[in-house]
């Protein structure tokens, strides 16, 4: 058991970089070299998973009903809870303060971030304290990964607004590594390769 | 320039579109209840009620708001909202006054949604309201008094 | 009580007046001006009250009304004297005149140190007799009938079956000449002192119609920000304000003492210009050692500084060296802020050589010379308007009035007539200095063999408060008692016991914060002697009734309630909650508190906190109940939560909510308050509830944890 850790995420991060990396976040193509589809299929979910342990991804995955937020998972503050739909508390929703996008403090540096819907991901789909084993079998489980094919996890990854918002985080955030395309690419290869998953 | 409605009256400003709600009521249209207390969405004194829900006004763009239905504190007069104003007052919750308004607002909002909350319902309805004179033992009570009167 | 801090301020005040303020702003006459003329047949028998045609008694406050009650609390007093009924008062601020309106305690115009019921119970209660008296001579004279049988009952004036209410009498009692010194009420017959009285502020500020210092409009105005040096004592080198001036609505870029400062015709557009300001500083004169490098430099200080003797009794060294045991501890406590929730503000008109300032003002005659100084104009022909402040805490207390300096050196840069805004941000707030000083108490204290306290030695090291400012001439012998107070005249029977204080020195500006010295002293005090009663084998709340010296009293009878509420019976563990108790007075009134606290997840959650109060004649026990829960919710989230930090350089590292922690609705206990019932002269609610909490939660939690919290916050220990 190898819990997801800020330090890890940030040992993906600070892995060699290569011609076709992209902020931070390998290609598929880097991965061609590996002949072992299934070893390759791995490869690429342990480059997704550098995405998915990202805090901007995992600030909203929680196993438990508090988002989280900044780069060491805070508890979000104010107080919040996960509410009905993950959209917050009856007089204080994630709408209270989480407009249709992100807004710039007009006092100090930073900004709120936003999107429409903006809200936590369904409690079965929490990842924060997840090996990167155990994520990759939730996303193939339906019963855990929002009731979604493979197909339909990969136009998730590749289309929904609000995982792009990982990439678009506003000023005073650092965006998730890559970009949503190489994260949709990523997904596709790895479920062409057989959606394979590390051991551990 | 955006156009909405304010306490039941439509309204045109010409301001930048980044224009903070908050400072369009307050500077524009002088509705001065709505207060400044961070400008980062920590403390809740520029609550505001936006189509139904409470919002934030601070880090509320101007832009945001175009078309939307906007209740403050002057044109804030339900069931609800008159019967936190009559618990606040016998209770005297009030210290030095300026987070109130955000606090009434958001115990308004949340005797709307839950007209019997728990003190779990009141802690997670009003823990985005800052009161630096620390009144929150009586604003819970003054909810739950609003919530028996509105029962009666 | 020996020196008491108010005795201390009242005559540093009235050194600081009579040398500081310009001749004339000591005659300024705004009382005169506040009720001539109103050419309604107003009866204003003095200038505390005025009674119209409708009825209406208007109190005016002299005390700025911050959430603290003195318009509810000043009013009562009058209408218990005048027989008013509750429903006719009403209660307006008083404009500045440092004569009329001054803290009898103080010597000027003033609100600190929880003054303004103690020094006003007398003079407010006269102002309502006097009133009283003159409509009763206004009655028998138009009803031909003696004084001495006219009566007043709730608003009316009567003799047999003639009756009139307060209107009608008015005018013929303005005629009058007032009494010189009218007959107070037998405390006995109170109606109104001891009972809850309604606020008188209460709806307009829950209706949003209160109007503060932001709310204030002007034909014309300005709003201003300013962007004031990240470091604390900096300057400003060089600037680039050509991307501000761009912004449209930025209409003027000038440099003030202060910063920077940005004009513009609204809020957001002064900001948006603020933002893009490029500024370069000159820290030269600023303090630019992190604040952990500064906290050990205190700490050195304690054995290697200057210790100046602040109290000593019998000969502590003598003491802790034949002592069977002895225990050594260092208490940490960081910067605070004060962080009222309204920014500090102020609204500056000038028209035609005279000006008016709209502000929180707590010593409106400070920045008075200021502004007036500022515009080179003589203070009384700047107006001053002490408006509701949205708290305080000390914050707008300011013997260097920096505020009023500020505006007036923004309306001073433009020049001419017009009016300004400044509005600061929670930025400038927790960034903008005049914190609680950061403070180290080494403290060494010894047992005897059967467990008795032996000998007790408290090193203070931190800034002066008092020095640099125009309180500094009251630094007797250089020393500033609120540095330490609290730490001095404990009620305990320590027969020997030192407290020395050494001056730290820092460009970083220090002010007054809720409860002064009592702050850290409180803790500091009271975490140690838990600890060495502990030591001892002594029950917490026992042991400290034991250590009472015979004339305490009132500190035995706080104690001995908070106790009795909560149920004490020596646990300090149960249910898996701890329990701890702390006694301090502050400002000549007690509180004693014990805690009850959780361990979550290894941080404290306090579930319930029994106070007990003793403030003398409870004036309105409702807003001293509000004030102790207050109190005790201020200082339990600065304990939890809150420090200002110096990162390197000097930069302040906390700059908003997020990072300065402020004790939310989840995390506020049931307080349970009880006053103790007294006829001594009434003394202030303001500050004494929050010395205790902290200690209390201390001494608590290492009743259920076993550690002992030295460094606050507790958020900033290993692993919180």
């Amino acid at each position: 058991m190898k819990p997801i850790a800020l330090t890890g995420a940030l040992a993906l991060l600070a892995a060699p970089a290569f011609a076709e990396t992209v902020n931070g976040l390998r290609t598929v193509n880097e991965f061609a070299a590996i002949a072992d589809e299934t070893e390759r299929s791995t490869a690429l979910f342990e480059e997704m998973f550098a995405v998915i342990s990202h805090p901007r991804c995992l600030n909203c995955h929680p196993v438990d009903n508090i988002p989280r937020q900044g780069d060491d998972l805070a508890l979000h503050n104010p107080p919040v809870v996960r509410g009905d739909g993950g959209m917050g508390a009856p007089g204080m929703r994630c709408s209270t303060c989480h407009g249709p996008e992100n807004v710039a403090y007009t006092t100090g540096a930073g900004s709120i971030p936003g999107h429409v819907p903006w809200h936590l991901a369904p409690i079965e789909t929490g990842w924060i304290g997840l090996t990167p084993a155990e994520v990759c079998a939730q996303l193939k489980d339906p019963e855990r990964n929002g009731g979604r094919t493979l197909a339909e996890l990969h136009e998730h990854n590749a289309e929904d607004g609000l995982v792009g918002w990982g990439w678009e985080p506003g000023a005073g955030r650092e965006p998730a590594p890559g970009t949503q395309e190489i994260f949709g690419e990523l997904t596709q290869a790895w479920i062409d390769t057989g959606a394979a998953c590390p051991a551990a | 320039m955006a156009t909405f409605t304010v306490n039941g009256e439509e309204r045109t400003v010409d301001v930048p579109e980044d224009t903070p709600l908050l400072w369009v009521l307050r500077d524009e249209l002088r509705l001065t209840g709505t207060k400044f207390g961070c400008g980062v969405a920590q403390c809740g004194a520029c609550t505001v009620m936006m189509d139904g829900t409470t919002r934030r006004s601070c880090v509320t763009p101007v832009s945001a708001v175009e078309g939307a239905n906007i209740t403050t504190i002057e044109g804030l007069d339900t069931p609800e909202s008159q019967a936190v104003l009559a618990a606040w007052e016998a209770l005297d919750v009030p210290q030095c006054g300026w987070c109130q308004s955000g606090q009434i607002v958001s115990a308004s909002a949340l005797l709307y949604e839950i007209p019997d909350p728990t003190d779990e319902d009141i802690d997670r309805a009003m823990a985005g309201n800052i009161c630096r004179c620390a009144t929150y033992q009586r604003i819970r009570q003054g909810i739950k008094d609003a919530a028996k009167a509105l029962e009666a | 009580m020996t020196q008491s801090r108010r005795q201390f301020l009242a005559s540093a005040a009235g050194i600081a007046i009579a040398t500081t303020l310009p001749l004339p702003g000591r005659a300024q006459s705004g009382a005169a001006t506040a009720f001539a003329g109103d050419g309604a047949g107003g009866f204003a028998p003095n200038a505390f009250i005025r009674i119209l045609p409708d009825d209406t008694v208007t109190v005016m406050i002299k005390h700025i009304e911050m959430g603290q009650g003195p318009y509810t609390g000043l009013a009562t007093l009058v209408a218990e004297e005048l027989d008013a009924d509750w429903s006719q008062m009403r209660a307006e601020s008083a404009p500045l005149d440092n004569e009329t309106y001054k803290n009898l305690l103080f010597g000027l115009q003033g609100t600190g140190g929880s003054t303004a019921i103690a020094n006003s119970y007398t003079q407010m209660r006269k102002a309502g007799a006097a009133a009283r008296a003159m409509l009763v001579q206004a009655a028998a004279a138009e009803w031909d009938v003696p004084a001495e049988e006219v009566s007043i009952f709730k608003g009316v004036v009567s003799h047999g079956a003639k009756t009139s209410s307060f209107g009608p009498l008015a005018a013929k009692a303005s005629n009058l000449t007032p009494p010189e010194d009218p007959v107070l009420k037998d405390p006995s017959r109170f109606v109104y002192i001891g009972t809850d009285r309604p606020k008188l502020d209460t709806v307009a500020k829950s209706t949003g119609t209160a109007t503060f210092t932001m709310d204030v409009y002007r034909e014309g105005m300005e709003t201003v920000v300013v962007r004031h040096p990240p470091m604390l004592g900096g300057a400003v080198a060089s600037y680039d304000d050509r991307a501000a001036l761009a912004v449209p609505g930025v209409t003027a870029v000038r440099q003030i003492p202060q910063g920077v400062a940005v004009y513009a015709t609204s809020t957001a557009a002064a900001l948006k210009g603020r933002a893009r300001l490029s500024v370069e500083w000159d820290s030269s004169k600023a303090e630019t050692r992190s604040s952990a490098q500064m906290m050990e430099d205190f700490a050195a200080l304690a054995t290697t500084g200057d210790r100046l003797p602040a109290e000593t009794v019998g000969d502590s060294d003598a003491a802790l060296g034949g002592a069977a045991q002895t225990l050594e501890m260092e208490f940490r406590f960081p910067y605070l802020a004060h962080a009222p929730m309204e920014p500090l503000d102020a609204v500056l008109e000038v028209k035609d050589g005279r000006a008016t300032a709209w502000g929180g003002w707590q010593f409106p005659g400070f920045d008075n010379g200021a502004i007036a100084g500022a515009l080179g104009m003589n203070p009384q022909d700047v107006r001053m308007e002490v408006m509701l402040a949205g708290g305080s805490f000390g914050r707008r207390a300011q013997p260097s009035a920096q505020i009023g300096a500020e505006i007036g050196a923004i309306a001073a840069a433009a020049g001419g007539n017009g009016a300004w805004k400044l509005v600061w941000t929670r930025e400038d707030d927790l960034q903008g200095g005049y914190y609680r000083p950061m403070t180290v108490h080494r403290m060494r204290g010894g047992l005897d063999a059967e467990g008795n306290i032996a000998g007790w030695h408290d090193t203070v090291v931190n800034q002066s408060i008092m020095a640099g400012t125009p309180m500094e001439q009251m630094m007797q012998g250089g020393l500033d008692p609120t540095s330490y107070e609290g730490a001095t005249k404990m009620p305990y029977d320590l027969a020997d016991m030192t407290v020395d204080w050494v001056r730290a020195e820092s460009p970083v500006p220090v002010l007054w914060w809720r409860s002064v010295g009592h702050s850290h002293t409180g803790y500091a005090t009271e975490v140690f002697l838990d600890r060495l009663l502990e030591m001892g084998g002594k029950d917490p709340v026992q042991g400290r009734l034991d250590l009472l010296r015979g004339d305490m009293g009132r500190d035995r009878a706080v104690l001995e309630k908070a106790a009795e509420m909560a149920g004490w019976d020596g646990t300090r563990v149960k249910d898996g909650k701890g329990y701890g108790v702390a006694l301090h007075e502050s400002f000549n009134t007690y509180v004693a508190q014990v805690v009850e606290v959780e361990d979550r997840g290894g941080q404290p959650r306090v579930t319930n906190v029994w106070a007990a109060v003793d403030c003398g004649v409870a004036v309105n026990p409702n807003v001293i109940r509000a004030q102790i829960e207050g109190g005790i919710g201020y200082g339990l989230g600065t304990v939890l939560h809150n420090a200002i930090t110096l990162g390197d350089g000097g930069i302040v590292q906390e700059d908003n909510f997020d990072t300065y922690r402020m004790l939310r609705i989840t995390e506020m206990p049931q307080i349970h308050v009880e006053i103790i019932p007294s006829d001594a002269d009434p003394t202030g609610v303001g500050e004494p509830g929050t010395p205790p909490i902290g200690p209390a939660l201390a001494n608590a939690w290492r009743a259920l944890t076993g550690e002992t919290v030295t460094t606050l916050p507790f958020s900033a220990r290993a692993g919180a």
